[in-house]
Formats: structure tokens, sequence, C-alpha cells
């Protein structure tokens, strides 16, 4: 793939956005543009990674401007990776969105084509300004996104999980481009090729990088900046939510690995930092995800302790590390979304519950449970799924470098992860199917005590759930008749071959990314040669 | 010296407004922040030590450098855009102002009232209720 082609990465999903808000709502030629933009934006990555398996750089200046002028546009192998992996994550997350009925919704194929484009382009770009823009045009379709899936009550809306959203990006943002605006004071420059190394060899340099990682750090959730992402994210759409694991988290995290490989030049005397923030990371985002009663906020807490483990390569600045960081990352994005989809596939169907008030869905529902399983052992570690194969790297590449301690830590949590992940699985998934008369699907919500309960899990917490939300069911006339089946209704399956199929389709590509680990891992390792040494990027953004 | 101060005196008034709790104040406060950003940029150019870019042949050593300008133009119409957006939630969510302090995000409580029903309308909905049930019981 040459380097010509790149700026259609971003230009195509931009006109199809455009196209898309024109065409009328609710017609297939909608839909099938929206997939068709998103599977492309993904055989584009994958033609990248083939393109460049030798480790080289394709590169473009954008308009054919001089150097420093134009928006250089430049992609080696971590970025091929990750154009592919969040091509595919958009693609299933469509697929989803239109097997729940949410992709009918007004404007909604333009924001996540516009989104596409954001995410492509801040993948792409070689200069830090750019980087800046192009986060914020991935932010803008995400914020209405998110308000699309708000409650409505007459003309207002709970949108407080939006608020939050919007303020930490906002200010995160603003932070982000007054450490652009300092170090271009310190460098002269944006332009990655032109700042390289400055952080080595400039303190003043290093303090304005170092207010870019920051907001970074807050925009990919590092403890102590993680608060906002467990408020925020459950209060989307389940496949907004899945979207968003794959995405925004993920492209902040990529955004470190890069200034913190070019900006900083690896840098091994800030190291500990790293180690230290990210091992923290790991066992707050898990601890926190014990006291969470619903599905979708224990993973968006796990979404925190994950975020650890793949920052963690960068701390462990090393082939090895960044290697095994580099596979984490994309194994995570995979499986994170796949456990989005599954449990969202539930919620669609059986509504949004504490966790414990729908019981005994692997009796009517094997596939989405089976799935959910596949992923859940994956994200803690088990073989033969690729979450064994990125952890396993991960702590080996932990004791290589000496840090003996992040790799107790690494394993620990793991432990964790799994016992969350059970409880998940035991409270929801397992056991007898709750009695008719108690059905959660048809309308009642336990409250906010009940809620509490819940975090007791296996013992006597659900069977009271189930008592209350009944005599809610009872008490309160059902607000939404026509979109949950009656009762009676129980043993049939609900959740469709279409709306069951996205997380089993991410689930499968775990399995696959497991068993043919290898594969995966020496793209990953091409891919920290070219952030151990960033001299073929770097040139390729100058020259190209 | 002034750019700078400037800068510190905008952030306080910027961070004593997002600290405030009605979104419109909050909105206000990225206001000066952006400002702020905004400003520093402008100082990265060496404000300080450019002149104005006139005369038949300027020399571009000494005239304002134009790249920060640039910056700041395209970092302007991102805030303005977000600021729209921000008091149109201010506006679409005005009842999240007068709600009681406490976990608003993620408390899932019994939605009796709940308006025309969507996929997960009242899937949020409703952390009020048990508040005002509160203040009826004493």
């Amino acid at each position: 793939m040459s380097g010509t082609l790149l700026p259609l990465l971003v230009a195509v999903p931009l006109v199809v956005g455009g196209l898309l808000v024109a065409l009328p709502d609710r017609l297939l030629l909608g839909r099938l543009l929206l997939l068709g933009t998103t599977g492309g934006s993904t055989a584009a990555g994958a033609a990248l990674v083939v393109s460049q398996l030798d480790g080289g750089v394709v590169a473009h200046r954008i308009g054919l401007w001089p150097a420093g002028i134009a928006i250089p546009f430049a992609a080696d192998m971590l970025t091929a990776l990750m154009l592919t992996v969040t091509g595919l994550l958009t693609t299933v997350c469509a697929l989803f969105a239109i097997a729940s009925g949410e992709a009918a919704r007004r404007f909604f194929p333009p924001l996540v084509v516009v989104l596409t484009a954001g995410v492509n382009g801040a993948l792409l770009t070689g200069d830090l300004f750019n980087l800046f823009v192009f986060i914020e045009v991935m932010l803008l379709p995400s914020y209405a996104l998110l308000v699309m899936a708000a409650p409505r009550r007459g003309t207002t809306s709970r949108v407080a999980g939006a608020r939050l959203y919007v303020t930490v990006n906002l200010l995160t943002s603003t932070i982000f481009l007054a450490g652009v605006g300092l170090l271009y004071g310190v460098t002269g420059s944006v332009n990655m090729a032109d700042v390289a190394g400055a952080a080595q060899t400039d303190g003043r340099a290093a303090v304005a990088a170092a207010v870019c990682l920051l907001a970074l750090s807050i925009k990919a959730a590092v403890v102590p900046v993680h608060g906002w992402l467990a408020r925020a994210y459950p209060a989307a759409s389940p496949a907004v939510t899945a979207m968003f694991s794959g995405l925004h988290t993920k492209v902040a995290i990529y955004a470190v690995y890069r200034i913190y490989a070019v900006v900083f030049g690896g840098d091994e005397r800030w190291l500990w930092v790293g180690v230290l923030l990210f091992s923290a990371t790991m066992v707050v985002g898990v601890l926190g995800a014990v006291g969470e009663g619903t599905t979708r906020s224990i993973l968006a807490f796990h979404m925190v302790s994950q975020i650890g483990y793949i920052l963690l390569g960068v701390a462990l600045f090393g082939p090895l590390g960044l290697a095994a960081g580099i596979f984490y990352l994309l194994h995570h994005m995979i499986v994170k979304a796949s456990l989005f989809l599954s449990t969202g596939a539930v919620e669609v169907r059986y509504g949004t519950h504490p966790l414990g008030a729908v019981r005994g869905i692997a009796r009517t529902e094997p596939l989405v449970a089976v799935a959910f399983f596949a992923a859940a052992l994956s994200l803690a570690g088990i073989p033969p799924f690729s979450g064994f194969v990125a952890k396993f790297s991960l702590v080996q590449a932990a004791v290589a470098e000496g840090q003996l301690a992040a790799a107790v830590v690494a394993v620990a949590v793991s432990l964790f992860t799994l016992l969350s992940m059970l409880k998940i699985w035991s409270a929801m998934f397992w056991g007898e199917p709750a009695a008719p008369g108690a059905d959660p699907g048809s309308g009642g919500r336990a409250s906010g005590p009940a809620l509490g309960g819940a975090d007791g899990a296996r013992g006597a917490a659900p069977t009271a759930v189930a008592t209350r939300t009944r005599e809610e069911t009872t008490a309160e006339t059902d607000p939404r008749p026509a979109s949950t089946p009656t009762a009676t209704a129980r043993p049939a399956r609900r959740i469709g071959l279409a709306l069951a199929l996205p997380g089993v389709v991410l689930a499968v590509v775990t399995l696959g990314l497991g068993l043919g680990g290898q594969l995966l891992m020496s793209l990953a390792q091409v891919a920290a040669e070219g952030l151990l040494d960033p001299t073929p990027y770097l040139e390729a953004v100058t020259s190209s | 010296m002034i750019l700078a101060l400037t800068v510190g005196v905008v952030v306080a008034g910027a961070v004593y407004l997002l600290l405030q709790r009605e979104m419109v104040r909050v909105v206000l406060g990225f206001v000066l922040l952006g400002h702020a950003a905004n400003l520093v940029i402008m100082a990265a150019g060496g404000a300080s030590r450019r002149g104005e870019p006139l005369g038949a042949e300027p020399d571009p050593a000494l005239t304002a450098d134009p790249l920060p300008q640039a910056f700041v133009l395209t970092a302007i119409v991102i805030a303005f855009s977000i600021t729209m957006y921000m008091l149109a939630l201010a506006v679409l969510g005005r009842r999240d102002d007068e709600l009681a302090r406490g976990d608003a995000a993620d408390d899932d409580g019994p939605d009796g009232s709940g308006g025309p029903a969507g996929d997960e309308s009242s899937a949020h909905d409703a952390p009020d209720v048990p508040a005002r049930r509160e203040e009826v019981a004493p």
C-alpha cells in the first residue's frame, strides 16, 4: 500500500459521513455504507500490516505541502495493527447496533463513520497538534452517541454520564493542548520528527511532554485519574460502550506508546514512575470492580485494571516488554468488546439490572453464555485463549527487566479478575432461571439498597433481589409492555442469532489468537522494533 | 511576563468555576480554560520578542510566528463547538442540576413515571425517586 492512499482512511469516512447525514433514516443503504466504510477501514489496515512485514513505514504529506507545514501521515506496523483491530471492532459493534435496533436511531450511522475518521486520523498522524485535532474529531461524535443512549423523559434527559464524559474529555484535551503549546515553545515544532528525543536532552521539553502524557493518561484512565471511566461508560448503550472501550482509551494508550518512544526516546530514568502507576492501576481497577453491582460497571472497572497491564508494556521499555504490551493491547480490545457485547445482548433483551436479578441465562441462551465464558477466561488469562499469551509474555518481560514486584502484581490481579468474572458468570448465566412470576425482564428494577445487597452475589442476595423485583413488578404498572415478552415466554430464547453473533465472533478471534499466538506475537515484535528504533518512522515523517 | 500572569489569573478563575455544581458555570469555566490554553500557545510563539509582520519584506525571524496562530484558530473552533454542545447538555438535562447529591450516574432505580419507552429509555432513570421517598418518610 503506498503512502498516497493513507489520507483516504480519513477522507473516505468523512465524505461518507456527510452523505449519510443527507440520506433519509432507516434506509438499508445507510447501514450498508456504514458497514462498508468500517469494513473498508479494516481491510486497509490489514493490507498495511501485510505490506509492512519487513518493518517498513509508509508516509504521506497531505496536499504535498513542504515538510513542517503539511500534516504528515505515517503508518508503521503498530499503526497498521491498531487500524486493523479498531476497524474490526467498529464493524462488529455496528453489526450489534443494527441487530439491537440502535442503528435505526437518527444520525447513528454518520456519527460512527465520523468516529472512524477521527480514530484513523489519530493513529496515522505524525504531528502532535494534529493528534489533538483528530482526538477531538473522534470525541465529538462520541458525545452525541452517549447522549443518544440517554433515557428520555419529556424534553429532558438523564445526561449525567454524558456530562461527566464531555467535561472530563474537554478538560484533558485542554491540558493536552497546553502541553503541545509548551512543547512548541521549547522546541519550535510539534512534528514528531523534530521533537524526537527532545525530552531526553532538555528538561523543559520533558516537562512539556509530561503534560501531554498526563492528559493522555486521564483519557486512558490510569490511576489516580481513572474515576471518570467507570461512571461514564455504563451510561452509554451496550453497543456504544463496547465501541468506546475498544477505541477511545486505546487511542490514548497508542499515543502514550508513541510519545514515550519518540519524544522521550524510551528514557530509562522515568520508567519507575510508569511501573509504579501502572501496577497501582491494575490493583485499584480490579478491587474497584469488586464493589460494583451491575455487569457493565464491573467490566468498566476491569478495563481500568487491564489498562494497567497494557501500559506496563511501555514501562518495561524493551523488545520483550513492548511486544508483550502491544499484544496485550490488541488482545484486550477484542476481548473487552466481546464481553461488553455478550452482556450487552443480555441487557438489550432482558433489561438493565443489578447483578443477580436475571439468572440462569446459560439455559436459555447457550450461545451468548459460551461466548461470555470464553472471553471471561481470556480476560483472566487462562489458556488456550489469547489472554494467556498476553499475560504470560508480559510477566516474562517483567521478570526479564527485573521488575519482580510488577510481575507478582500482574499474576495476583489475574486471580481477582477471574473471581470477578466468575461472579458475573454465576450470578447471571449459571443457576436456575428465576421463577416465572419474578421475571425481572418485565419491567421491575431493584433500587439502590438492593444494588448494595447484590454485591454478595452468590449467597442469599440474588433471592432477596428477586423478591424485591417481584414486589415492584406487582406494585408498578409496567412502563414498557411491548419491549419485552411476557413472563410465560421465559424458557424461549430471546437473543437472536444476529444479536449474539458479534460477541461470538470476537470470542472466536480471541481463541484463534490464543492458539495461533505466534503470528500476532511476531507482528507485535515488528511493531516493538519500530518503537525501540523510531528512526525509520521519523525519516518517513520528514522525507515522505 | 504579562502573558504568564494573565494565564495564571484566567486559570484560577476557570478552576473556581469548574468546581461549581451548575452546568452553565462549568461551561463558563471551560471557556476561560480554553482562553488560557490559547494564550499559552500564543506565548509559545515568542510573542514577547516578535513584532507585527508589517512592511514590504518582513524578516521571518523577527515577525510574529504564524503557526501558533493557526493552532489557536483551530483550537478556538473546536472549543467553541464543544461549548455549544455542553450548553445543549445543560438544557437537555436540566433536572440533573437539581438532583440530590450522591451517586447519580449509575443508580438504577424503579421508574414508575417513565416517559415514552425506548430500548432502554428508563434504564438509568430516577435515582431521585428514592431521595424523594426519604423526604416524605420523616
